[in-house]
């Protein structure tokens, strides 16, 4: 019992360790896309200041919303921007308001795996459409060989994944075929989760990609990064301007530019089947959320800091991780609402 | 020897043999796993592994310090709390109870271990890190804790349960008052019984994630106190594994490893140095 | 014979009623009521975690009431949330691997308490309760790494060709599905039967096995007819354990069911259970409907489990033999 007590005492004692003094902690959290990013950004970030520990969790991009409005964390992040009913919520709660900044853009690619087409296959929105809502349902259907003549498309069934979990990459997917599609709109609609007509449920863009990956016949979508990453093949889709683009970093960055001159104040735009000849269509921007005010000046000082240095020093790191930046002319506009946050 | 006999000597070594397999793929399933993690991950533990913080992406030398002693602190905190509960409560059934109330219990102690592991943290978090405005590493082991309830709790009463008769009646003789029976013979006659269950509740414990994200959050820097969000190695484990980069996957499976390791050294610290001169096991 | 009963009288003097004070300053009865309250406090969790559920999902409840149980369907956007594909999940891949696991871990757990020698059966026991370590998203990676391509190259079209007039196992074989969630899940509660049955049947008398073997009883006749059944209560109690284990995983089964609710009567078939779609929606869920819907299906799921363990009390109640193991389950 006793050598029990001893050891016990000692771990006890061990454990917290001193509280480094002058440290200033933020938390945050949110969305699980631009983790990757935003864990750059801010460790580099840290090591410019390094009195100043910005601690970001990826839990979701609600779960982000929902714990910058309980209060438990300093800022959010999300992959789909807050709604009426949740900026009421949170301005209900707090007395002031909170504020969107985008950070950097993302895109969603159709991802699939048919043994013996090696080729980037072209898919038109109605096709994408018609495959998620079940009604097309061979690889060999017109619908996908019209554009893509000279591919031998097989005509086996296709198996249809999405994302099992709520998540603002479906958000995304499904915010663009709302808007390419009034069937899909009207029986499915868009948001982080949906009654998915047909198809398996990967869990996380990795779920998916695995699952595309070792299922043949199927097709997935997901961040432009995993299907990069795990080597998988990803198709071109058609723009609004009717140009077939492979997504990529340029293509993300002029969707935004081309949804730039639309933009509303306070940044909450969706930018899928943006106008442009270059204009990747399925993409989107991940926004930081942040209170107007801070009680606390110091973290209201850290923030805005962090902010300012990531439109500016910041922008430079995305490419890297293959993110795509945001266009010059949303960086001017989110510098003037900077000063909005007190 | 007749036929019969001949056909139940074959049946009985038939059968044995066939325990001995399943016991051959329980542990080969063990090995597989500790081999496949060892491959996966083995050239990512290292030194910095054990000492340093987590690395942003594409930079090599990061770590997961501040992980291990995370989990390391959570656990602490919820074996504090869950396994008083668990055994004290277990005591009460195996010992003093009628069975009306070890009836409700044993069935309340069930339902509580079935509870999805997600929603015993979104329980945590109302109680504790709503109120006070913030995760913290005393919500994670709460949430834990609770969930070593239920396994230290039936465990340790079939342990209980399983000392003979002989010895209690045999303490009576001697003029012992119950709880003087039950702490000194009882309990120590169980000993080895109930360290399995308090070694196979952390275990369980050790390696969940979902009661942690909204309890104990994560953090990438030190966590100090017991009130400051904390990393953890199932945690990290989780975020990442979902992520595209071919690094931190081996990151993953090199925390996978590690947390499988110390929970074996903590097994082992456990029973050796905890353990009494003598075992009742076969009696 | 032994007493059957297992609590002690108290000790002193057993004449009429003693005094409160005079019981109190016995030690006795400080013990009973301090374990007592430690006790009372599990029912009091079990109750208040029941309680906050409930306080938490009143709208499910008004608009939909218990046709909550019967409608297969699931929306998010258009609000139609019903439980019966997830409560059908959650039963098959339970059972599944409680199929897979209770043969398997009670073999195991007989080898090593009857047969190995103890430095072996202990050495073994020692690294079968580090299957209860590995953390469940491993058990889940692992799942989509090694079971799922396994299922979906050998293991259901092998079902398939020799069972395939069974409706159990038809449909096209993904990989995924009920089957290979019940298998992940048999692997990840197969150390709680061991390690609990282990250590009952280790502590069945000695005198129990002799008397049988002097008998005349084969070593195999005396562990399955005069052991096992002595150590019947507590092997149950062992299966309680991995029950409610298979009833609540999250994220290992997440990874390999397919995440769709469908009901089927294919064990290939992709199905959702449901602790997996409480785990994947709940981060993101906005909207208060949506929100509670998936806090009732975590009361759902209590029913569910204070359904079977009533139903399995029930069926040791009723094949209950006198003079076997004591105390009740």
């Amino acid at each position: 019992m006793k050598r029990i007590a001893t050891i016990l005492l000692w771990l006890l004692g061990l454990a917290p360790f001193t509280h480094a003094q002058g440290t200033l902690s933020i938390n945050g959290a949110g969305a699980t896309f631009p983790y990757p990013m935003y864990s750059k950004w801010f460790d580099e970030y840290h090591k410019q200041n390094p009195n100043l520990q910005i601690n970001y969790q990826s839990i979701g991009s609600g779960g982000g919303i929902k714990q910058v409005t309980e209060g438990t964390v300093d800022f959010g992040a999300s992959d789909g921007p807050m709604n009426d009913d949740q900026l009421k919520a949170y301005q209900d709660k707090h007395g002031f308001g909170i504020l969107h900044f985008p950070t950097v853009l993302g895109a969603v690619v159709p991802t699939y795996n048919i043994p013996g087409v090696d080729a980037s296959l072209k898919f038109t929105p109605e096709a994408l459409a018609a495959i998620y809502l079940g009604k097309v349902t061979k690889w060999n259907d017109p619908l996908i060989a019209g554009p893509n003549k000279g591919v031998n498309l097989p005509a086996t069934d296709i198996v249809v994944t999405h994302r099992a979990d709520g998540s603002g990459t479906t958000y995304i997917w499904t915010d663009y075929l709302c808007k390419v599609s009034d069937e899909w709109k009207n029986k499915v609609g868009k948001g982080t989760s949906v009654n998915w007509p047909v198809g398996l449920g990967g869990k996380g863009n990795e779920g998916v990609t695995g699952t595309v990956k070792n299922t043949p016949n199927s097709i997935g979508y997901v961040e432009l990064i995993y299907a990069q990453s795990n080597g998988i093949p990803f198709g071109e889709v058609k723009n609004s301007s009717g140009v077939f683009v492979k997504a990529s970093l340029a293509g993300a960055t002029a969707a935004a530019s081309g949804a730039a001159k639309e933009m509303p104040d306070d940044f909450r735009v969706s930018i899928t089947n943006a106008p442009g000849k270059t204009a990747y269509p399925i993409s989107s921007f991940t926004w930081l959320l942040i209170p107007t005010k801070f009680s606390d000046a110091a973290k209201r000082d850290a923030m805005k800091g962090f902010v300012a240095w990531m439109l500016a020093e910041g922008q430079n790191y995305t490419e890297a991780l293959a993110y795509a930046r945001l266009p010059k002319e949303v960086v001017a506009k989110e510098k003037k609402a900077l000063a909005n946050v007190q | 020897m007749n036929a019969r006999l001949r056909w139940r000597k074959f049946v009985s070594g038939l059968m044995l043999t066939a325990t001995g397999v399943c016991a051959l793929v329980a542990v080969s399933v063990l090995f597989f796993i500790l081999g496949y993690l060892v491959f996966h991950g083995g050239t990512s533990v290292s030194w910095n592994f054990f000492t340093k913080l987590p690395a942003p992406v594409g930079e090599t030398g990061g770590g997961m310090a501040n992980a291990i002693v995370g989990s390391a602190k959570l656990l602490l905190i919820a074996t504090l709390f869950g396994v008083p509960i668990g055994f004290f409560g277990a005591v009460y059934l195996a010992e003093f109870s009628g069975s009306a109330m070890a009836f409700v219990v044993r069935y309340a102690a069930d339902l509580l271990n079935g509870v999805p592991s997600i929603v015993i943290g979104i329980f945590a978090y109302g109680l504790v890190v709503l109120p006070f405005k913030h995760f913290s590493t005393l919500a994670g082991g709460f949430a834990l804790g609770l969930m070593m309830i239920p396994i230290t709790l039936r465990s340790t009463e079939e342990f209980l349960r399983a000392v003979p008769n002989s010895l209690r009646e045999g303490s009576m003789a001697l003029g012992a008052s119950k709880w003087r029976a039950i702490a000194g013979v009882i309990v120590p006659a169980a000993y080895r019984g109930i360290l399995t269950a308090v070694l196979l509740a952390v275990a369980r414990v050790a390696g969940e994630t979902a009661p942690l994200l909204f309890t104990a959050f994560g953090n990438r820097f030190w966590s100090h106190g017991w009130s400051e969000p904390t990393a953890s190695l199932p945690v990290v484990i989780f975020t990442y594994a979902i992520s595209p980069y071919e690094d931190w996957h081996r990151q993953a499976w090199a925390a996978g490893l590690v947390l499988l390791v110390l929970i074996l050294v903590v097994n082992i610290v456990a029973r050796t140095v905890l353990a009494r001169g003598f075992t009742v096991s076969r009696s | 014979m032994a007493l059957t009963s297992t609590t002690l009288p108290s000790a002193g003097p057993v004449t009429g009623s003693r005094s409160f004070v005079s019981r109190l300053r016995d030690g006795d009865e400080i013990a009973r009521l301090v374990t007592f309250l430690f006790a009372a406090s599990v029912v009091l969790i079990t109750l208040l975690l029941v309680f906050e559920l409930w306080q938490a999902s009143p709208l499910p409840r008004h608009k939909f009431g218990f046709a909550f149980f019967r409608t297969s369907v699931w929306d998010p956007i258009f609000d139609q949330f019903g439980a019966l594909p997830f409560i059908y999940g959650t039963l098959v891949t339970s059972s599944v691997a409680l199929v897979i696991a209770v043969p398997l871990g009670l073999g195991a757990a007989i080898f090593l308490a009857e047969l190995a020698p103890p430095k072996l059966s202990d050495t073994l026991e020692f690294f079968i309760d580090l299957l209860a370590a590995v953390p469940s998203v491993i058990y889940g990676l692992l799942g989509v790494f090694i079971v799922v391509p396994l299922m979906r190259q050998y293991v259901q079209p092998g079902l398939k060709s020799a069972f395939g007039f069974l409706p159990l196992f038809q449909g096209p074989a993904y990989g995924i599905g009920f089957l290979t969630a019940g298998v992940v899940l048999a692997i990840m509660v197969i150390p709680y039967i061991i390690s609990v049955s282990r250590e009952v049947l280790l502590a069945v008398p000695r005198d129990q096995r002799e008397a049988a073997l002097s008998l005349g009883s084969t070593r195999w006749e005396s562990t399955a007819k005069v052991v096992v059944p002595f150590a019947r209560v507590g092997i149950l109690g062992s299966i309680f354990l991995a029950l409610a284990r298979a009833l609540g995983e999250t994220m290992a089964v997440t990874m390999v069911i397919g995440n769709t609710p469908i009901i089927s009567a294919s064990l290939f078939s992709p199905g959702y259970s449901i602790a997996a779609v409480i785990a994947n929606e709940f981060t993101e869920a906005t909207g208060d409907l949506y929100l509670q819907s998936l806090i009732e299906l975590g009361l759902v799921l209590f029913l569910l489990t204070f359904v079977l363990n009533g139903l399995a009390r029930l069926l040791i109640l009723v094949t209950s033999q006198r003079g076997s193991a004591r105390g009740a389950a």
